[in-house]
């Protein structure tokens, strides 16, 4: 027998896992969830750079970043309710919440967050909804009667009053946006049964891979359907986008490996598991892709490409593979840590195995539906809202 | 209700008519009415002074469990009458019994194979040392004085009596799991039929007409005790107050659980 030969089966020998630590309960609903959170997050940053923190090169995507974050928002809680055992209950959550569970804030956060999101959207649309309420007929008129919320003055005093609205709800959205997803993170690191899950360092994580996320979805989608509807690519926008991507991931990808660095040095008695679970089940999700793969190719060709003067064209293909490889990274991490976490028995002495159903309630088809809703909800809210300035009739009319 | 007062007629009606004429249609009523509280009377209360408590909650008393680990001798008798009284689905474990066997190599092999639903009937031959140690440690919900899925539960399904049960409300529970993630102890499941949260309850119900829960009274060795540690004389006071051997699970945790293991070996988790 050679010594790994009889390591192995030592190990399958102590593998001992608690038998209701055998099925996974949060499956892949709860990877999804602080997925779509996080591009929210990160998609409603993207605006305020422009709104609150004027980098006027975002202004070509500063307005399709709201919309962005409203499409993904409308359906954050939809993995969850898919999830719940009981999801007739779930306005429990909101009228009965309990104060002591991390859990039970998300409802008034993600509400309030909702709120915020709707109102900042309307009042900077409010100029280009009163222009197509007045081009509209029928069922389109009304709707655009309701959005304008029955206003139609567009005096400069009253546009004076908009952009003061706006500007306060693009300040307090900010901290409600780093709220709603530290504290996503923070369902995750107060649950100190779970050594993996268990740090401080989670909601920062959580945080800053929202950012990536939501930024990188802004630079592919905007790259993407600039392109399909053949129309020009603000590159300063973009290239500007890169090197915000770039900054944030670099923080991002910072910690998520000082977090396993601090596992690894401090070596509680909890080490030698968690080494096992990062050596073993989540060696080729973790090790292999998420770091390996989509963390340090990004991380070395984002920084180049913020760096070195490139060609548009290369910055434009590159930035929107690389945004692409980001989405990844960052649906990995979700996985690593929901799924992974759950992986590790808390007996600590050995790890449980989870392959997702693929037609199952909770499985691959249903993933891939939600994650698609928020893209064909998207494309209705482009019906109503114009993202792009160069196809809004109010700008048309201020211009000529 | 008809049926008891069937049962009663078919009994013989002579005994119920006098039964009826001793007093009021209402006294009547009450006679029949707690029906099982009569087949109650029959078993000898177990805890003692359980059968006169009064309101919702009980005060005043403190209970506690003891697994007696040098005496478990894994048979899954604890298993199977848990499994009986509540119809756990399969799969899941409101209770189960660990095999330890510790080999002179010091491995540590453990096992709970179906839970210990079906006894160790056979000791393990798959392993490559002589063994030098084996114990069986029986696990179930360890009711802690800080429980964490009672913190985390965001609409106060799982909650704390006054006397120290952690239980659910099922008809509360919206089933998203978190209480699961948060205990240190794995004692929680998602019942598949019920789709709600499910665990030990340390038969409360048992509990609250004066009777052990199930496993402890089925246990062939004593391993498992329940008692009142308010009730000096109970059992369980004696133990937790005598110079035993005695800790909890992962203490560490700092939820104070009131499950005691006496002869708790350091390799158990």
């Amino acid at each position: 027998m050679s010594p790994e030969h009889g390591a192995a089966v030592a190990t399958a020998l102590t593998n001992y896992v608690f038998p209701n630590d055998l099925h996974v309960h949060w499956s892949l609903m709860i990877v999804l969830y602080p997925y779509i959170t996080g591009i929210v997050a990160g998609a409603f940053i993207v605006s305020s750079l422009y709104h609150v923190f004027h980098i006027k090169s975002l202004k070509p995507v500063s307005r399709y970043a709201l919309v962005f974050a409203l499409a993904f928002l409308a359906f954050a809680t939809a993995p969850l309710l898919n999830h719940l055992g009981h999801p007739e209950r779930a306005m429990n959550m909101m009228l009965t919440p309990s104060p002591t569970s991390a859990m039970a804030g998300f409802g008034y956060i993600y509400s309030a967050y909702a709120v915020v999101l709707i109102l900042e959207i309307l009042f900077i649309y409010r100029p280009t909804l009163v222009a197509l309420k007045k081009k509209a007929r029928g069922g389109m008129k009304l709707l655009y009667g309701i959005l304008t919320m029955g206003s139609d003055n567009l005096s400069p005093e009253a546009l004076r009053v908009d952009h003061k609205i706006t500007a306060f709800l693009a300040a307090i959205g900010i901290p409600m946006a780093c709220t709603l997803h530290g504290y996503v993170g923070f369902i995750f690191g107060g649950v100190k049964a779970n050594p993996m899950w268990a740090t401080p360092l989670m909601p920062v994580i959580f945080l800053l891979s929202a950012s990536v996320s939501g930024i990188a979805g802004i630079i592919l989608s905007y790259v993407v359907i600039r392109r399909y509807t053949n129309k020009p690519i603000d590159m300063n926008c973009v290239r500007t986008l890169i090197k915000f991507l770039w900054g944030c991931f670099i923080l991002d990808f910072v910690f998520e490996m000082l977090e396993l660095f601090s596992h690894a040095y401090m070596a509680t008695h909890h080490w030698e598991a968690l080494r096992d679970l990062y050596l073993g089940p989540l060696y080729w999700s973790f090790i292999v892709a998420q770091v390996g793969i989509f963390s340090v190719i990004p991380f070395i060709a984002l920084g180049i490409l913020s760096l070195v003067k490139l060609s548009d064209k290369i910055v434009m293909k590159w930035g929107s593979v690389l945004s692409a490889m980001i989405l990844i990274q960052v649906l990995l991490m979700r996985w690593n840590v929901v799924i992974g976490g759950q992986l590790m028995s808390k007996s600590e002495r050995g790890h449980a195995v989870f392959h997702p159903g693929f037609f199952t309630k909770e499985g691959i088809v249903v993933s891939i539906i939600i994650m698609t809703l928020p893209v064909v909800f998207l494309w209705l809210l482009s019906k109503v809202f114009p993202f792009w300035l160069d196809d809004d009739p109010a700008v048309e009319r201020q211009s000529t | 209700m008809m049926k008891g007062i069937e049962q009663e007629i078919s009994r013989g009606r002579r005994a119920f008519i006098k039964k009826v004429l001793g007093g009021t249609i209402a006294g009547s009523l009450l006679l029949v009415i707690p029906a099982g509280a009569m087949e109650l009377d029959r078993i000898p209360e177990q805890i003692p002074g359980m059968r006169k408590e009064k309101g919702p909650f009980i005060t005043g008393r403190k209970f506690a469990f003891i697994v007696d680990i040098t005496r478990c001798i894994g048979c899954g008798s604890c298993c199977v009458a848990d499994k009986n009284e509540y119809k756990v689905p399969d799969g899941n474990y409101r209770t189960w019994v660990e095999r330890y066997v510790i080999d002179d190599h010091d491995n540590v092999y453990v096992d709970s194979p179906n839970g210990g639903l079906d006894g160790y009937q056979e000791p393990r031959r798959d392993l490559p040392h002589p063994v030098r140690d084996t114990f069986f440690v029986p696990k179930l919900c360890n009711m802690c004085e800080h429980p964490s899925c009672v913190q985390v539960c965001p609409v106060g399904a799982t909650f704390q009596t006054e006397d120290g049960f952690v239980l659910i409300d099922y008809k509360r529970c919206v089933g998203c799991g978190y209480c699961v993630q948060a205990c240190p102890y794995s004692v929680r499941f998602i019942n598949p039929e019920t789709k709600t949260a499910d665990k030990c309850t340390w038969c409360y119900h048992r509990v609250r007409k004066g009777l052990l829960p199930a496993c402890v009274n089925v246990c062939p060795v004593q391993a498992r005790k329940f008692g009142d540690l308010n009730d000096h004389g109970s059992e369980v006071y004696k133990i937790l107050h005598q110079p035993h051997v005695i800790s909890v699970l992962k203490p560490d945790m700092g939820n104070k659980p009131s499950l005691h293991y006496v002869g708790l070996r350091r390799e158990v988790v």
